[in-house]
């Protein structure tokens, strides 16, 4: 079937597969590989993309159902002014180690803040709760987190 | 030193890789492809032990799209098709025969996943069912059958003297025994006692084993995740009956490790397949699949610990058993360490530590962080404690009157390293951190724990530093980056010996063809080991830098210094671009020199006796249980990151953090469930690891640098310790707070079961 559909500020058009997931789309098609694939049952968010600004799990969401809707990777992100402002972050508390997960809590991040969602510390860790890392113990991340939303711990 | 100079170690710098990894253009083996790449599927056993009756591929060798279909007839060629380090047992794919459920059992390699997938879903693999050994009890009853039969066959890095026959399933047999145990414990007042259970967990790398092979006649090419990827290139080379120089592997950014892409995992598979296909494979674990690949050994075990009525240690014996699942992978080493760990840094008059690792029919188990000390610490610290408790001695006074101090032998028999880290001091600081001292309220508790790990593993490693006529300089060391930012810490040593800064530093991954070698990437080792032949190489590179201006000067090169990317002679300076281009006599040419470490070599420090160092494992937590329901909240806790000389502080501190977490999940509710030898919880649903929301409400993490290791400036590994201490340090403070456990984990179930027993015990023995 075909689609078209925003993907990093510029507009694709492709014939897809009604069973093709968004994920094997953006980087088996369009060669985006920042959003990885882990646990495939959408726990650990690794595969996280927004679409229409929201987060999705890439894994368990078909590429047919981003068809005239924007999406967001983190390659496109980091094109993005406020992507400073999170670099920045990540880096003063070096909030990554394997870099696995780091594009998918970049991106929950980007869209709790976008909704207004990260005002305290209850909303970011229970916004950040569908995200796994299993490298940093959360707390730079956290750390992070609260720089990007301008809140104290 | 100048005060100019820009100290780059003891500097919290930026990680070398955030660039990359911030912005998704990290690449892993997963993100990658090479021309004319299968994509390699594994159609894995259903059952957890049977024989291969028969094996109908037919329909999916014909499949418009197939270009390979592997089973072990294929493998009929090889002299012997099994590896694995310890002991060659597993096979590259079953042949004849299956251990485990989710066994490789048949590979396809086809142009794409679609067909590959749709090609396994034709193949019909029928079975001889076999009796399931589950369990360490069923594998070791009088009557069990062996899992493996024939001569054992030694792997090429047991690193155990004499790896042994085997024993009915028994793959590996460690005894650690001094003294006389019967008459040291005859004097005794206070006999503690009991059995206990560890479960087996995964360590879930969140990346999955991937691999993409390229075979060719004569040459085999791997772009692989693993840790050791000298140590698997030796072991493919001898699997495939080739010169060592005819392996190369290429290891990117790892998506995370903690000891599952140790050693050999899926690569010999993934050559094998590509070997019948004629074009290059990648092989991509799913997350089920590489749950079943390397995991943590489930244990069962006993222990007792004597002591004088005052709480002076007299005897610790332990028997154990570890669960190595079909294939013994790592675990005889696992064992050893285990046994190794059981009496804990303590003096005693007698030892005896009977440590055993058995086949089962269950998924093979390897490394996982700490492995060994995290298995039996949380038991010697019980103990330790009950002691305290029965002698009415405070639990830390207990610890401070009967650690080993600095100097003192570790290992019960007085051989190997000397302790090189203070525990009393350790153990002062985080009793302090999780307010030891504090009043104490009703269903609250808190623990410490403190324990011991062999670290460094055999140390062997070569680097290289190269710096170019701009002065920018090469790292290259064999060091893989899983997350731990070896590179980082890398790039800060060679910087710091050069006097320039890290910022005009590249380190890159492995590629075996041209990185000089190093032994392997786990046991705490990199920066102590590797880094230490880096720190020789860029002390090279300075020496012929300082060799070359002084000719320039006209002065001993002694009287020249290095800073800021400079030559330095007093009040004169020259760039480092400028002592290169003299040197050469044109604007060009390069100084590259070598550093080694290697257990005998006339090192700073040594690395002669094992280990290389001990790891300090020190931990304390401040429970709170709820007795109406079992749940039990982590309030505090506070680890200890006793690293001679922190290189970058923050991330010392974030590996400890990791680890904690990891050690709270394997503490709390990490927990692989085996039914009849089928692996029930093989999804990120059903095997839960730590959230946001698990962290503790406080977390401490001490970082301790008194320059006692043998690595650069004095520093010794991290990274581990906290992992193996945080558990004991939980159950001890659960303990405290009235509910004393012999199981992990601490499941609320589990522990709302034990308060009752208690309490019926309680109310028994007051109507008795």
């Amino acid at each position: 079937m075909n689609i078209t559909l925003t993907v990093n500020g510029r507009s694709v058009t492709a014939d897809v597969e009604p069973q093709t997931l968004l994920l094997d789309f953006l980087r088996d098609g369009l060669g985006l590989t920042g959003a990885k694939r882990s646990c495939e049952v959408q726990v650990c968010g690794t595969c996280t993309v927004l679409v229409d600004g929201g987060p999705v799990s890439s894994c368990t969401y078909l590429a047919h159902e981003a068809d005239g809707r924007e999406v967001l990777t983190v390659e496109g992100f980091a094109q993005l002014p406020e992507f400073e402002l999170f670099e920045e972050a990540f880096n003063r508390h070096a909030a990554l180690q394997c870099g696995y997960c780091t594009p998918g809590f970049l991106l929950t991040i980007k869209s709790l803040k976008d909704a207004g969602q990260l005002g305290s510390e209850d909303e970011i860790r229970h916004g950040l709760d569908g995200n796994i890392c299993r490298c940093t113990g959360y707390r730079a991340i956290l750390e992070a987190a609260r720089d990007i939303a301008g809140v104290s711990s | 030193m100048t005060e100019a100079r820009p100290a780059e170690v003891g500097r919290s710098r930026p990680r070398k890789d955030a660039w990359e990894k911030l912005r998704g253009q990290a690449m892993y083996v997963g993100d990658m492809e090479v021309p004319g790449m299968l994509i390699g599927k594994v159609l894995r056993s259903q059952v957890p032990h049977g024989r291969i009756v028969s094996i109908d591929a037919a329909q999916a060798a014909a499949m418009k799209g197939v270009v390979a279909v592997l089973t072990g007839e294929d493998l009929r060629d090889l002299d012997h098709p099994y590896f694995g380090h310890a002991i060659k047992d597993r096979p590259v794919i079953a042949i004849d025969r299956v251990r485990f459920h989710g066994e490789p059992v048949v590979a396809v390699a086809a142009e794409d996943e679609a067909t590959a997938d749709a090609a396994l879903r034709t193949i019909v693999v029928e079975y001889e069912e076999l009796p399931v050994l589950d369990t360490i009890e069923k594998a070791t009853a009088d009557d069990a059958p062996p899992l493996h039969s024939g001569p054992v066959v030694p792997g090429l890095f047991h690193g155990l003297g004499n790896i042994g026959e085997r024993d009915g399933n028994v793959a590996y047999r460690y005894l650690l025994q001094d003294g006389d145990v019967a008459q040291a414990a005859g004097g005794a007042d206070i006999v503690v006692e009991a059995e206990y259970a560890f479960p087996a967990v995964y360590q879930y790398a969140m990346e999955t084993h991937t691999t993409i092979a390229d075979y060719r006649p004569g040459e085999i090419t791997l772009l692989a995740n693993c840790q050791h990827p000298y140590l698997t290139q030796a072991e493919i080379a001898d699997v495939f009956g080739l010169p060592i120089g005819a392996v190369r592997i290429i290891v990117p950014y790892l998506g995370g490790g903690f000891g599952s892409k140790s050693y050999t995992k899926m690569e010999p598979l993934a050559v094998a397949l590509s070997r019948k296909a004629g074009r290059p494979v990648r092989v991509a674990n799913r997350v089920d699949e590489s749950m079943v690949t390397s995991r943590r050994h489930g244990m069962k075990a006993w222990m007792r610990t004597t002591a004088r009525a005052d709480g002076t240690l007299l005897t610790r014996e332990a028997r154990f058993w570890l669960d190595t699942g079909a294939y013994a992978d790592n675990g005889p080493r696992v064992t050893a360490t285990a046994a190794d760990s059981a009496p804990g840094p303590y003096r005693w008059q007698a030892v005896d530590v009977d440590a055993n690792c058995v086949y089962c029919n269950t998924a093979p188990s390897g490394s996982y962080r700490a492995f060994g000390a995290t298995h039996l610490q949380w038991i010697g610290e019980s103990q330790i404690d009950e002691v305290a408790r029965r002698a009415g001695v405070d639990a830390v006074e207990l610890r401070r009157r009967s650690l080993v101090v600095k100097g003192e032998p570790v290992r019960p028999d007085g051989t190997g390293k000397p302790l090189d880290a203070d525990l009393i001091g350790d153990v002062t600081e985080v009793s302090r951190a999780i307010g030891w001292d504090e009043p104490r309220r009703r269903w609250r508790g808190r623990g410490v724990s403190v324990g011991l790990l062999a670290a460094g593993a055999h140390p062997v490693s070569r680097a290289s530093v190269r710096m170019t006529v701009d002065g920018s300089v090469e790292v290259n060391v064999g060091t893989t980056e899983m997350g731990q930012g070896a590179r980082t810490v890398m790039a800060q040593i060679a910087a710091e010996e050069l006097g320039t800064s890290s910022d005009v530093v590249r380190v890159q991954g492995a590629d075996t063809r041209f990185t000089p070698y190093d032994r392997s990437t786990g046991a705490s080792r990199s920066t102590t080991i590797a880094g230490k032949a880096v720190q020789n190489a860029a002390a090279n590179v300075a020496a012929r830098l300082r060799e070359t201006a002084g000719e320039a000067w006209d002065v001993p090169a002694e009287m020249v210094e290095l800073h800021d990317g400079r030559a330095v002679l007093g009040g004169e300076s020259m760039s480092f671009t400028d002592v290169i281009a003299k040197r050469f006599g044109f604007r060009g040419g390069e100084i590259i020199e070598g550093g080694e470490v290697r257990p005998t070599g006339g090192q700073t420090g040594s690395y002669a006796e094992g280990p290389a160092f001990w790891e300090v494992c020190v931990a304390g937590a401040e429970v709170e249980v709820d007795p109406e329901t079992g749940v039990v909240e982590i309030l505090r806790t506070a680890t200890v990151a006793d690293v001679g000389k922190a290189i970058n502080p923050q991330l010392v501190e974030r590996q400890d953090e990791g680890a904690s977490m990891q050690g709270l999940g394997n503490a709390m509710f990490e927990e692989m469930v085996w039914a009849d030898g089928l692996l029930t919880n093989d999804n990120l649903l059903e095997y839960r690891v730590p959230r946001v929301q698990d962290l503790p409400g406080e977390m401490t993490t001490i970082v301790v640098e008194n320059a006692d290791g043998p690595g650069p400036y004095g520093a010794k590994g991290c990274g581990e310790g906290a992992l193996a201490a945080l558990p004991a340090a939980i159950v001890n403070a659960l303990a405290d707070a009235g509910v004393r456990m012999h199981e992990l984990p601490l499941t609320p179930e589990r522990v709302w079961r034990q308060i009752q027993l208690d309490q019926n015990q309680t109310t028994t023995e007051e109507q008795g």
